[in-house]
């Protein structure tokens, strides 16, 4: 069964989307994301260390730009400037690159997205030429007004950035995925493989998730939980849950042929 | 000349620099970086022709893991 991710027209067999940072090294980074079978990695934007360990190994070195579909982000931006700025010297970097992960950050301690200021960095994006992936709140008008703007996904937090509290609100990502006519990701929250499956079978296109591998107790492990889970629950979407019912009276086991 | 680079100023003996010198004099040929030079992007393939003059300022910028 072919079941692939298309973002921005090119498709994907993975839909869980991994995060680069807070690994204890490269060599970790790179076994844990052989293990999440990722195909889309993000990567933050940063200015080059001068003068100091000229020689040193770079991301770059452990993941191969031509191996991986790269996924510049906006971390640490609080203003649609700084984000369109940084975004547009990832373009530089890597070789005219349009696919980019928006955040516009609002705050510090909760690192909640300031909407407005995402919005705004949104359009400057677009009209720039850029397939924007924009991290958004689970707010089911701004999603909306995104699509709009011509993101090419949507995706909400499940909860706050590096939290692991799970999926929230269900019923906003809900109402978001019903009314999308992009792909629509969980970005942030996730903490453990059921929430990842839970976004899964809510009906989301896929799932981008950093601190939950990286600050496992064995990351490479919960790589390898993450990719199952994912593809779990995008199966379980598929497959078409049963309905609830508080009450069965409809056991699994004949009901004839007892012996009395 | 002296040069703003990534926030910090550092001063270089020649008075005659390009952006392809500056990164070779900083030690950073053959790194992936992108540059921006007094709020442009210099292209890499300007990097020869490009030339800097006292107080420009400069970002010199590469990925790292992230989120």
């Amino acid at each position: 069964m072919s079941d692939l991710l298309n973002i921005a027209g090119k498709h994907y067999q993975s839909r869980l989307l991994v995060g680069t940072g807070k690994y204890a090294d490269f060599a970790q980074t790179r076994a844990a994301i052989d293990a999440s079978g990722a195909e889309i990695i993000t990567v933050a934007i940063r200015r080059t260390n001068i003068g100091q360990n000229a020689g040193e190994p770079s991301l770059l070195d452990f993941l191969p730009p031509e191996e991986f579909t790269y996924l510049p982000n906006t971390a640490g931006c609080y203003s649609a400037d700084d984000a369109v700025r940084t975004l547009r010297l990832a373009r530089e970097l890597l070789d005219g690159h349009k696919l980019v992960k928006l955040e516009v950050l609002g705050d510090p301690n909760t690192l909640y997205p300031n909407m407005i200021e995402t919005l705004d960095a949104a359009k400057t994006l677009v009209k720039d030429g850029f397939d924007v992936m924009v991290y958004c709140s689970d707010d089911p008008i701004i999603a909306k007004q995104l699509e709009d703007i011509g993101c090419c996904a949507v995706m909400p937090l499940a909860s706050l950035i590096g939290s692991g509290m799970g999926i929230l609100n269900p019923w906003n990502l809900q109402i978001i995925i019903e009314n999308a006519k992009v792909p629509v990701l969980v970005d942030a929250g996730v903490g453990t493989a059921s929430d990842a499956a839970i976004a899964m079978e809510l009906g989301c296109q896929g799932v981008l998730m950093n601190t939950a591998i990286a600050a496992a107790r064995d990351p490479v492990l919960m790589a390898a939980a993450m990719k199952k889970a994912v593809e779990a629950g995008r199966e379980a979407y598929l497959a078409g849950r049963m309905p609830k019912k508080l009450y069965s009276a409809s056991p699994s086991s004949p009901t004839t042929g007892l012996i009395t | 000349m002296q040069l703003i680079i990534n926030g910090k100023s550092r001063d270089f003996e020649s008075a005659n620099l390009s952006v392809a010198d500056l990164v070779s004099a900083l030690k950073l040929e053959g790194k992936r970086l992108a540059v921006e030079w007094n709020g442009e992007i210099v292209p890499r393939s300007r990097f020869f022709e490009t030339q800097l003059s006292d107080g420009d300022k400069l970002e010199i910028v590469g990925a790292v893991g992230g989120g």
